[in-house]
């Protein structure tokens, strides 16, 4: 007897003690537990993440290392000075306008200067700060219009639907580059309510606004879905109100697809900020980004190819930060995606 | 199908109106005192002047009177640009073989490398070749295009003398059009390939345990005939789409980045120059042009989709 349930339990893969209903069963582990156990074990995810908070934590620090170690101010330009690389005084700006490279020297100049003779190393950090910020309000703002036009579409269907999804369809339709130039443009010049051209703000308005459909519709095609369930029916049944249903029962339900999409949206917000400023209708100087320099160092070609490099570098070493971690999260949380490495 | 074909047009239409309708409004908006007359005449025009030009473009008239002239100008080809006075038909004709050159041939090959690399990275998945396809694409996505280009002009043009470093040559000197346009055919094409080949990778893993892949193998069709006839057209269907969509944006003036760092003067380039300078009607009929292509391609797509795929059904 005893060795015929031990053969069924090993066909089930379950041993035989939890078979015995007189041992008692280990609580569960919920799934964002597991999720967490998963990433842990990813250390190549674990190891970017650790990269990008590293970025942060530096861009932060801006103000202490301009004011404390280098003692320059991010705008501050000093054509006429000179600095010393490897004992040999050089000219910040030679006699062509040429900017001095790196002098690796971590107190003065460490990473070179722009055309106009300012702090490349100071502008940077200061730079990354701006990119960073824009990119995190962008991501902020898409994700919430996309949760709120994603579940209104889904959950309610008809007229509401039509009109959200249309609204969808024409945003999906333009070029992302050429709606944020546009955007950027229109607030650019007539300034929309508070946001003028010169605050960081209408940028990131810009660029969240953009990505609002890559977002939504993922969210309205699950909405639809999960509304079908028996959970959302019961909830019905009770008499929960329509909004209720969408925050209480449906949001939580998405809260992974959620997750995944924040570090995906932005390392996409970061890179089209630098994009749309590269192209002029982004940050406006005197503010700094990452965008900004590179469009500066870009007219430097070939003389100071460190203007160029050095942000942009920066900037590739982040969003592939973001990417990475965000990878090994969608992976966590999609317990799936481990089987069908397995399975092969 | 002349259903599908009724329903889409339709479709097209409708978003068309409403695009247009969309960009009239947001630059009318925008521009000064939301009349371009001021901006023609120049700055030192009388307010006489400035008047007579108004009435003589009907900017005095109601803005959806002025809607309705617009697009009709835009439609029988007779809208001249507010910037450069030139015929924006012509303005964008000019630039069309630059960006279509571009487009297509980065086109092809995001696509077919694209294939091949996520094709590998599947059947390889978890070993060393797809790990380094991973990372490779992992960097491709996150590279920004006119940094990756300014790399390229530096080091394979300045530097080593590789490539040239920037314009475009017609296609009547074929030698000289080809090598204008590898880098960037390349600069375009990096993000793309990112993408596609890791969507089509994890498609590729989900359709390998499906039912109808085990029942080729079972009939004793050879590995490879199991990869080409059954998982890798199962695949294709997600990449194909998107493909189809990006490819319209890129012809319709989505490459602007690419275009401005290799200075290539297609559409995408005359669609920045126009935002730059507040015209509205080049801006406008480019913008058209986008979403035409965007709607076009999105129907020829879902024919495709048909033919990848017969369990979908063209309704």
């Amino acid at each position: 007897m005893a060795s015929l349930r031990d053969e069924a339990a090993f066909d089930t893969g379950i041993t035989a003690e939890i078979l015995d209903d007189t041992v008692e069963l280990p609580p569960g582990v919920g799934p964002y537990r597991l999720a967490w156990r998963r990433l842990r074990r990813n250390r190549v995810a674990l190891a970017f993440g650790l990269i990008f908070l590293l970025i942060v934590v530096l861009c932060l620090l801006a103000p202490i290392y301009s004011q404390d170690i280098a003692h320059i101010s991010p705008d501050y330009g000093n054509p006429t000075g000179t600095v010393k690389v490897g004992g040999k005084t050089e000219d910040i700006l030679n006699a062509v306008g040429i900017p001095v490279g790196p002098t690796w020297n971590f107190t003065h100049y460490f990473l070179g200067a722009d055309e106009e003779g300012r702090d490349v190393a100071v502008r940077l950090l200061y730079g990354g700060r701006n990119s960073l910020e824009i990119g995190l309000v962008a991501t902020l703002i898409t994700m919430a219009l996309a949760i709120i036009a994603g579940t209104l579409a889904g959950y309610l269907r008809g007229i509401t639907d039509g009109i959200i999804s249309r609204v969808l369809d024409i945003i999906w339709a333009y070029p992302a580059v050429l709606l944020g130039i546009v955007l950027g443009t229109v607030i650019e010049i007539r300034g929309l309510g508070p946001f003028h051209s010169t605050t960081l703000l209408s940028t990131a308005l810009v660029v969240g606004f953009v990505y609002v459909p890559y977002v939504a519709k993922p969210i309205r095609a699950q909405v639809l879905a999960l509304r079908e369930r028996e959970f959302i029916d019961a909830a019905r049944q009770l008499g929960l109100s329509p909004l209720r249903i969408m925050t209480f029962e449906i949001l939580p339900n998405l809260a992974s697809t959620i997750i995944v999409f924040i570090p995906l949206v932005l390392a996409n917000a970061i890179l089209n900020e630098a994009a749309l400023t590269f192209l002029g209708a982004g940050v406006q100087p005197p503010n700094a980004s990452w965008g900004t320099m590179i469009s500066d160092g870009i007219s430097t070609i070939p003389e100071a190819f460190h203007n160029v490099l050095v942000p942009g570098i920066m900037l590739v070493l982040t969003v592939l930060s973001i990417n990475v971690f965000g990878d090994g999260l969608r992976d966590a949380l999609d317990p799936r995606a481990r089987i069908r490495i397995g399975k092969e | 199908m002349a259903r599908f074909l009724v329903r889409r047009l339709a479709v097209m239409v409708g978003m068309l109106f409403a695009i247009s309708l969309v960009t009239f409004l947001l630059f009318i908006v925008a521009l000064p005192g939301g009349n371009p007359a001021g901006m023609l005449a120049g700055r030192l025009a009388t307010p006489a002047e400035v008047h007579l030009i108004s009435v003589h473009y009907g900017f005095d008239k109601p803005i959806w009177v002025q809607y309705f002239r617009t697009m009709e100008h835009i439609f029988d080809g007779t809208s001249y640009s507010y910037q450069s006075g030139f015929n924006v038909l012509s303005e964008i004709e000019a630039g069309l073989p630059t960006t279509l050159s571009l487009a297509l041939g980065a086109g092809v090959i995001w696509f077919l490398t694209s294939i091949v690399v996520g094709t590998l990275a599947a059947i390889k998945a978890g070993r060393y070749t797809d790990r380094v396809l991973t990372v490779l694409s992992m960097i491709g996505v996150s590279m920004p295009v006119f940094f990756l280009g300014a790399i390229l002009i530096y080091y394979a043009g300045y530097k080593a003398s590789l490539i040239p470093i920037s314009g475009y040559v017609p296609l009547s000197n074929p030698a000289d059009w080809l090598w204008h346009l590898i880098a960037p055919w390349f600069t375009l094409s990096v993000l793309f390939i990112g993408i596609y080949s890791r969507i089509l990778r994890s498609t590729i893993l989900d359709t390998i345990n499906e039912d109808f892949v085990r029942t080729a193998r079972a009939k004793g069709l050879s590995q490879r005939q199991v990869l080409l006839r059954h998982i890798l057209r199962n695949s294709l269907v997600p990449i194909v789409s998107l493909w189809g969509l990006d490819l319209a944006q890129v012809i319709g003036g989505g490459a602007i980045l690419t275009e401005s760092v290799y200075s290539l003067h297609g559409v995408g380039y005359l669609a920045y120059q126009s935002v730059q300078h507040f015209d509205t009607v080049t801006l406008l009929s480019i913008v058209m042009l986008t979403a035409f292509c965007v709607v076009l391609l999105g129907a020829i797509v879902e024919v495709l989709y048909a033919f990848l795929d017969p369990r979908i059904r063209l309704q």
